[in-house]
């Protein structure tokens, strides 16, 4: 369990277009390339000098690949992260303004206080 | 010695910018208002006619990420480019270029680490709405050397209330030992209640109106001691997920001093989260 890797793949796929774009139209193949490619690259050294040992484990990869935001709530994916990703993905799919961002409010309902832990 | 004219906290809407300067249909209702609000507010920091800016606020995982992430975080640049990518996305900021008071900067960055406070600093630092909102509300013209403190508001384990309070006091007896004769704001921002990814996000109002309404109580009355009776890093999960960021207007409270009444108070119930404006003015100069 890793919430540090699921914050980071929502960290890096949010603040590159090309890959938010990936992430959008196709969700299973981007996480699988991200996990063996880039979850291992520590931002600011050398490529070569990457971490060994990142791994997602069989629910967040799923959860990732199904866009599954309310499961992401639900393991303690930083929530802001998550919310900017997912605007960014699938805002335009909506008419009303906001009509996005109260869509996700109501998926998350069910959650009362305390809510998942999000430290790392 | 330098005099610190204003003291100065608000909340950091990133949407004022867009919903400010759009015409016709696209202008929302609140708009007109919200922009009044706001030229008052500004007024309050153009008449203490200062010549450099203090401005604390957070970084949104912009910049600081949590391979390497600092608790507090001083600014010492010669200039700081501003706005990220996702923030004209989402927020349509503009990018823009501030100019870095390096002097102020060592000079709070020497005194702080003297001080007991642990600072960490950036010489290449891109700031983000979190200090450029202020900016677009309250200097518009951008033309003040800034330094940006940066807190930690965003991701655990963060800094207790108390602490955010002690760094304000130090930042305000720094500013007045700084030896120059300019005349220097601080400028702080921060939320009152607020849920980000959450079930209360995006509601008619902020997620928790008793909160909001205590916390402006607190912080017009100088009413510290109160606050940090009520305010724990447990207690900030209630009003809102993202209301951590209470803690920058609780540091602003101390650069303003402890019972010390805010001499300028307004707000404006927004969706989504109350707007909050303060300013006072430690030796009485700017006050009207």
């Amino acid at each position: 369990m890793s919430k540090y890797l699921l914050d980071k793949f929502l960290f890096t796929v949010d603040r590159d277009p090309e890959l938010v774009e990936r992430y959008r139209s196709e969700p299973r193949a981007t996480v699988e390339w991200w996990e063996a490619e880039y979850a291992g690259r520590i931002l600011g050294c050398h490529a070569g000098e990457a971490s060994t040992w990142q791994r997602f484990d069989d629910v967040e990869r799923e959860a990732l690949a199904a866009h599954d935001y309310p499961k992401l709530f639900e393991l303690g994916a930083h929530p802001f992260l998550t919310l900017t990703l997912f605007i960014a993905m699938f805002e335009r799919d909506h008419a009303e303004p906001l009509g996005f961002q109260r869509e996700y409010a109501r998926r998350l309902a069910h959650h009362t206080l305390p809510y998942p832990d999000i430290a790392t | 010695m330098a005099e610190l004219v204003a003291v100065i906290a608000s909340t950091h809407h990133p949407f004022y910018y867009r919903a400010s300067t759009s015409t016709g249909a696209e202008r929302p209702p609140f708009a007109d208002e919200w922009v009044r609000k706001v030229e008052a507010f500004r007024e309050t920091l153009t008449r203490a006619r200062p010549d450099v800016l203090v401005m604390v606020g957070s970084d949104h995982f912009h910049q600081l990420w949590l391979d390497n992430m600092p608790q507090f975080l001083v600014g010492k640049a010669p200039c700081y480019d501003a706005n990220f990518h996702n923030e004209e996305r989402e927020f349509g900021l503009p990018r823009m270029l501030v100019r870095g008071e390096e002097d102020l900067s060592a000079h709070l960055l020497r005194g702080g680490l003297d001080l007991g406070f642990d600072l960490a600093f950036s010489n290449e630092l891109r700031i983000d709405h979190s200090i450029t909102c202020p900016i677009i509300t309250l200097r518009p013209q951008n033309d003040l050397p800034i330094v940006p403190v940066y807190t930690n508001i965003f991701a655990p384990p963060l800094p207790r209330p108390g602490r955010f309070v002690q760094l304000g006091r130090a930042i305000r007896e720094l500013v007045e030992s700084w030896p120059d004769d300019r005349r220097v704001a601080v400028i702080g921002t921060g939320h009152l209640s607020l849920e980000l990814g959450g079930p209360r996000q995006f509601g008619p109002h902020g997620p928790d109106p008793e909160f909001d309404r205590k916390a402006v109580g607190w912080i017009s009355s100088g009413d510290l001691e109160g606050c940090l009776a009520e305010v724990t890093l447990d207690s900030l999960w209630n009003p809102g997920n993202a209301t951590h960021g209470f803690m920058d207007f609780m540091l602003m409270m101390g650069v303003a001093g402890e019972g010390r009444k805010a001499d300028y108070v307004d707000t404006y119930d927004l969706f989504h989260t109350m707007e909050a404006y303060f300013t006072w003015y430690p030796n009485g100069g700017g006050r009207p």
